[in-house]
C-alpha cells in the first residue's frame, strides 16, 4: 500500500509543474496583452497566401514583358 | 453632390473628390497611404474592416528632432549598434485592419524586422536595422500611412514602470495550495480517516498523518507570501490606531493556522487547511478583480504628456539646432512649426500665428495673434512658421506652475476611509467581544472547550464575505461602466461618486461640443449669386470656422471661381464674373468692429459694400438642460468658465433658474473655489475637459473629464467620460448610489452566514466540515448577488 507515497508523489509533482509553468508564462508578459493575440491568430491564412499570388503575377508580368520584346 | 465615402477613412468626399484605380478618396493623402499599400501587396488591410483608415498628416521637420542621438537614446529600448527596439504609443490604433497593417510593417520597409502591436495598450514595438533605418524614418513611415505615433516629454523622463504581476503571482500560489488541499482533505470530509475501529478506512486512517502535513505544507506559502499582504495592512492599521477590515481578517488567517497546525501536531483533528487556504484565495481574487485598470487611458497626465520632447532653437548665427525642452531659458529665441506646441510662454517675434488653445481651455477656434503680442505654453499653432522669444522657462510657464500645487501630490484614495474600512471597526470590535464572552462562559462550565470555542469564533466570523462585497461590487460597476464609455480610474472612484452634492462644471469643451455648428446671419440678405460664390469659396478653405460655416450653408452647385485667394489669418477673396466678394475678419472686409467683442463672426462684403456677418455660438451638448434639471433635484449646482460673459443669457436660459455661474475663472481660483466649497463639507464632483481645468479636477472628490477623443487627451482626472456619453452623468451617478445599496445589503448576507456559522462556534460544535462548507458557500454566494445585481444596473443604464 505503499503505493499511495507513489501516487501522492506523482499527483502533487504533475500540480507542480502545471503551477510552475503558470508562474513562468505570466513572468514572460504571456498574460500582459490578451487581446491582440487573439485578433492575430486569425490573420495568418492571408498572411502567407498574398505573397505567393503576387509573386505569380509578378512572374507572370516578366513573361508577357519578354513577349513583347 | 454625391454623398461618396472615401475608400480609406470613411469620411464624405463632397469636399474634394479624388477618383483612382474605381474607387474614390477625400484627400491626396488618403489616396497615397492606399497606394503605398496596394504596391505593397497590403490591400487585405481593407478586406479585415472595411474605411478603417484614418486622414495622414503630413508634418515636414516635426520630427527632426529625432536625428538628435541624445534624444533618441532615452526613446530607445534596446540598442546594439545594428539592432534597435522602440515601443511607441499610436493613439489611432482602433481596429483589427490597423494590427494587421502594423505587424506587416516589415513589408513596407525591409529593415524592420519585426513588429508587434499590444492592442489594449494601443503601443507598437518595432525592432528595426539601424544602420539604412532611423527612427526619425521609422516615425515618419507609420505618419505617412496615417499611424502618427505620440511621443511626449513624458517618454523622455523615461521612467518605465515594470508591470506588477505580484497579484497574479500570490492568486496562483492561493489557488494552487486550495486546489490541492482540497483534494487532500477527501478523506475528511468523508469521515474515512476516521478511526479504523469506527468503521473509517484502515489504509487511509494509517496515511492520515501524511496527508495533513502536506496540506500544512501547502498551507505555509499561502499564509507567508499569498496573504502576507493582510498582516502588514492589518499591522499597518492597528499602528495608526485604525480598526479597518484587514484586522479581523489577519486575525482569522493567524487563528486558522494556528489552530489548524496545534490540531494536526498532536492528533487532535484535520485542520482547517482549506478553508484556510480557500479564504485567502477568495480574498485574493476580489483583490484581483478590483484591480482592473484601463491601461489604454491614462489618468496620471500632468503637462509633460502633451509637451514635445525637443523645439528648435535660433542660436545668435540664426542657425537652427534642436534642443530638449528643459533647456529652454529665458531669451532664447525658438522657431514652431506648424501644428507644433507652444512650449514656454512668450512674445511671438515673427509670422502669424492661429494659436489653437484646444487642449488648454477646450475652445476649439484659433486665436489669432499678431508680432508682439504675447503667447503662452499649451497652445498649437496652426499657420506655418512662426518664430519666438521665450520669457520664462518651461517649468515657470503660466500653465506648468499649476502642476506645483500641493494638490497634485496629495492621494486622494488615502485620505479617504471606504465602506469596508468603517464597517470593519464595528466588526472587529463585535467579534472580539463575542470570542471573550463565549470563552469565559466555556470557562465557567467546561474549560477543556474554552480554548477551541475562542478559536472558531475567530474562525467563523473571519469577515471574508464581508471583503468581498464591495470589490466585486464595484469591480463588476468599472466594467460595466467602461462598456457605456465611462472610464473610471479605481473602484473608490466609485464610492466618492456615490457621495458627492454638488457638482461644478466647466463651460467651454465640457457642456458645449468642440464644433461649432449654430451660426446665425445679421446684415443684408445675400442674393443668391452670393451665397453660391460665397459656398464656392470656403470650399477651398480649410479654417475650422470656414469649415463649420460650409457645412451650415445650403447646398450650391460648384461653379469655377474668375479668382480665389486666401490671406492667412484674415480671410479669403474671391471674384466671379463682376462680384467679387471678400470673406473673413472684421478688419479685412473693411468693418470697423464697432459691436460687442464677445463673439466669434464671419464677416462678408463684396464689391457693393458691407454685407453682414455669420454669428457663430457655442453649441451646447445634446440634452443639456434636461442632465441639468434632472441633477439640480438632488445636486448642487454651478458653472465655472474660463470665459467671459459673452454667453451668459443663453447659459440662463438653458439651466434650471438660479444655476450659480461664475465666468473669468483662472485655473487657481478654479481649484480655490472647489477647495472653499470643500472647507463648507461638501463633497464636489468638478466636470471639466482642459488643462486649465487640471486644478480643480485633482481637488474636487471626483474629478471627471469629458473628452470627444478618449485616446487623445484628457487632463489628469479621476473618470473619462465620452463626450457622445454626456447625457448618461447623471444615471451614472445614481447608478453609483445604487451600488453602494447592493454593498449594504451583502454585508446583511454574510451577516446572516457569520450568524448562523457563530451558533455553531458558540456552542462548540464547529467541525472542520461545516466550516469548509459554511466559509466558501458564504463567499462564492456573496460574489453572485453582487455580480447578478450589478449587472441588472448596467442593463438598466442602456
Amino acid at each position: 500500500m505503499s503505493v499511495i507515497y507513489v501516487l501522492l508523489a506523482i499527483s502533487i509533482l504533475v500540480a507542480v509543474i502545471f503551477f510552475i509553468a503558470f508562474i513562468v508564462s505570466v513572468k514572460s508578459g504571456q498574460y500582459d496583452d490578451s487581446y491582440t493575440p487573439s485578433v492575430r491568430m486569425l490573420f495568418e491564412d492571408e498572411l502567407v497566401k498574398t505573397p505567393k499570388t503576387s509573386a505569380k503575377e509578378f512572374t507572370k508580368k516578366k513573361i508577357q514583358l519578354n513577349k513583347q520584346v | 453632390m454625391q454623398d461618396t465615402k472615401c475608400f480609406h477613412c470613411g469620411d464624405s468626399c463632397d469636399r474634394q473628390l479624388i477618383e483612382f484605380d474605381e474607387k474614390s478618396f477625400c484627400c491626396a493623402g488618403c489616396k497615397t497611404v492606399y497606394e503605398i499599400f496596394s504596391t505593397n501587396d497590403l490591400e487585405h488591410y481593407y478586406e479585415i474592416q472595411a474605411a478603417a483608415g484614418s486622414t495622414p498628416k503630413f508634418i515636414e521637420g516635426k520630427y527632426d528632432y529625432l536625428e538628435n542621438e541624445e534624444i533618441t537614446n532615452k526613446l530607445i529600448e534596446f540598442n546594439d549598434g545594428t539592432i534597435q527596439i522602440i515601443n511607441l504609443y499610436i493613439p489611432n490604433i482602433h481596429c483589427s485592419s490597423c494590427i494587421w497593417i502594423l505587424e506587416n510593417l516589415k513589408k513596407l520597409n525591409p529593415n524592420v524586422t519585426n513588429s508587434q502591436v499590444d492592442f489594449p495598450k494601443k503601443t507598437i514595438r518595432v525592432t528595426y536595422k539601424q544602420a539604412e533605418f532611423s527612427l526619425k524614418n521609422l516615425v515618419l513611415l507609420l505618419a505617412n500611412i496615417g499611424y502618427e505615433p505620440y511621443i511626449s516629454l513624458d517618454d523622455f523622463e523615461g521612467k518605465k514602470k515594470a508591470t506588477d504581476r505580484t497579484l497574479i503571482y500570490k492568486l496562483g500560489v492561493a489557488g494552487f495550495a486550495f486546489g490541492n488541499v482540497m483534494f487532500l482533505s477527501f478523506p475528511e470530509y468523508f469521515d474515512l480517516g476516521s478511526s479504523a475501529a469506527s468503521g473509517g478506512e484502515f489504509w487511509l486512517n494509517k496515511y492520515q498523518h501524511i496527508f495533513r502535513w502536506l496540506m500544512f505544507i501547502f498551507s505555509l506559502p499561502v499564509v507567508f507570501y499569498a496573504g502576507w499582504d493582510y498582516f502588514v495592512s492589518a499591522y499597518k492599521g492597528l499602528r495608526a490606531k485604525l480598526l479597518n477590515i484587514d484586522v479581523p481578517i489577519a486575525l482569522g488567517i493567524l487563528v486558522l493556522f494556528l489552530r489548524s497546525t496545534y490540531e494536526i501536531a498532536f492528533h487532535v483533528g484535520s485542520g482547517f487547511f482549506d478553508s484556510l487556504t480557500g479564504l485567502v484565495f477568495f480574498l485574493l481574487l476580489g483583490k484581483f478583480f478590483q484591480q482592473r485598470t484601463y491601461s489604454f487611458l491614462s489618468f496620471e497626465r500632468d503637462y509633460k504628456s502633451y509637451f514635445p520632447i525637443a523645439i528648435t532653437r535660433l542660436n545668435d548665427q540664426g542657425k537652427e539646432e534642436t534642443v530638449p525642452v528643459q533647456e529652454i531659458v529665458k531669451g532664447d529665441k525658438i522657431l514652431i512649426r506648424n501644428e507644433e506646441m507652444i512650449p514656454v510662454d512668450g512674445k511671438l517675434v515673427y509670422g502669424n500665428a492661429q494659436i489653437d488653445y484646444s487642449f488648454v481651455s477646450g475652445e476649439s477656434e484659433p486665436v489669432s495673434k499678431t508680432v508682439g503680442e504675447l503667447i503662452f505654453a499649451g497652445g498649437k499653432q496652426l499657420n506655418g512658421v512662426i518664430e519666438m522669444v521665450a520669457l520664462k522657462s518651461v517649468s515657470q510657464s503660466y500653465l506648468t506652475q499649476l502642476w506645483g500645487n500641493a494638490v497634485f501630490e496629495t492621494d486622494k484614495t488615502t485620505t479617504f476611509q471606504n465602506i469596508t474600512d468603517s464597517i470593519g471597526k464595528r466588526f472587529t470590535i463585535s467579534v472580539l467581544s463575542i470570542a471573550f464572552i463565549a470563552t469565559a462562559f466555556w470557562l465557567f462550565h467546561d474549560p477543556s472547550k474554552a480554548m477551541n470555542v475562542f478559536t472558531a469564533v475567530l474562525i467563523i466570523a473571519c469577515p471574508c464575505a464581508i471583503a468581498l462585497a464591495s470589490p466585486f461590487t464595484l469591480g463588476n460597476m468599472l466594467r460595466i461602466f467602461g462598456k457605456k464609455k465611462f472610464y473610471i480610474k479605481n473602484t473608490q472612484t466609485i464610492e466618492q461618486l456615490s457621495k458627492i452634492d454638488t457638482a461644478i462644471f466647466d463651460k467651454t469643451g465640457t457642456i458645449t461640443t468642440t464644433q461649432k455648428s449654430t451660426a446665425h446671419y445679421e446684415g443684408m440678405p445675400l442674393t443668391a449669386e452670393e451665397e453660391s460664390i460665397l459656398k464656392n469659396t470656403i470650399r477651398a478653405s480649410n479654417h475650422p470656422l470656414s469649415r463649420s460655416l460650409y457645412d451650415l450653408l445650403k447646398e450650391q452647385n460648384i461653379i469655377t471661381l474668375d479668382e480665389y485667394e486666401e490671406h492667412v489669418g484674415k480671410g479669403l477673396e474671391s471674384s466671379k464674373n463682376d462680384i467679387s466678394m471678400k470673406i473673413g475678419s472684421a478688419d479685412f472686409v473693411g468693418k470697423a468692429k464697432a459691436d460687442s467683442l464677445l463673439d466669434t463672426s464671419i464677416y462678408i462684403s463684396t464689391n457693393k459694400g458691407y454685407k453682414g456677418r455669420y454669428v457663430f455660438q457655442n453649441k451646447y451638448r445634446d440634452g443639456l438642460s434636461d442632465v441639468f434639471k434632472d441633477m439640480s433635484q438632488s445636486l448642487n449646482l454651478a458653472i465655472l468658465s474660463g470665459d467671459n460673459e459673452g454667453e451668459k443669457e443663453r447659459l440662463e436660459a438653458l439651466l434650471p433658474k438660479l444655476t450659480p455661474l461664475y465666468f473669468n475663472q483662472k485655473p487657481d481660483t478654479k481649484l480655490e473655489f472647489i477647495k472653499s466649497l470643500q472647507d463648507q463639507g461638501k463633497k464636489v464632483l468638478m466636470v471639466g475637459d482642459g488643462l486649465n481645468d487640471a486644478g480643480a479636477l485633482a481637488q474636487s472628490n471626483v474629478g471627471i473629464a469629458i473628452s470627444e477623443n478618449i485616446n487623445v487627451f484628457s487632463p489628469a482626472c479621476d473618470a473619462i467620460l465620452d463626450a457622445s456619453k454626456f447625457q448618461q452623468l447623471y444615471s451614472y451617478i445614481l447608478a453609483s448610489k445604487k451600488a453602494i445599496r447592493i454593498i449594504k445589503m451583502s454585508f446583511v448576507l454574510s451577516l446572516l452566514y457569520n450568524c448562523i456559522g457563530l451558533y455553531f462556534a458558540i456552542t462548540g460544535q464547529l467541525q472542520p466540515v461545516i466550516a469548509a462548507i459554511l466559509m466558501p458557500l458564504s463567499s462564492i454566494s456573496i460574489v453572485i448577488f453582487t455580480t447578478v445585481m450589478t449587472n441588472l444596473i448596467g442593463r438598466k443604464l442602456g
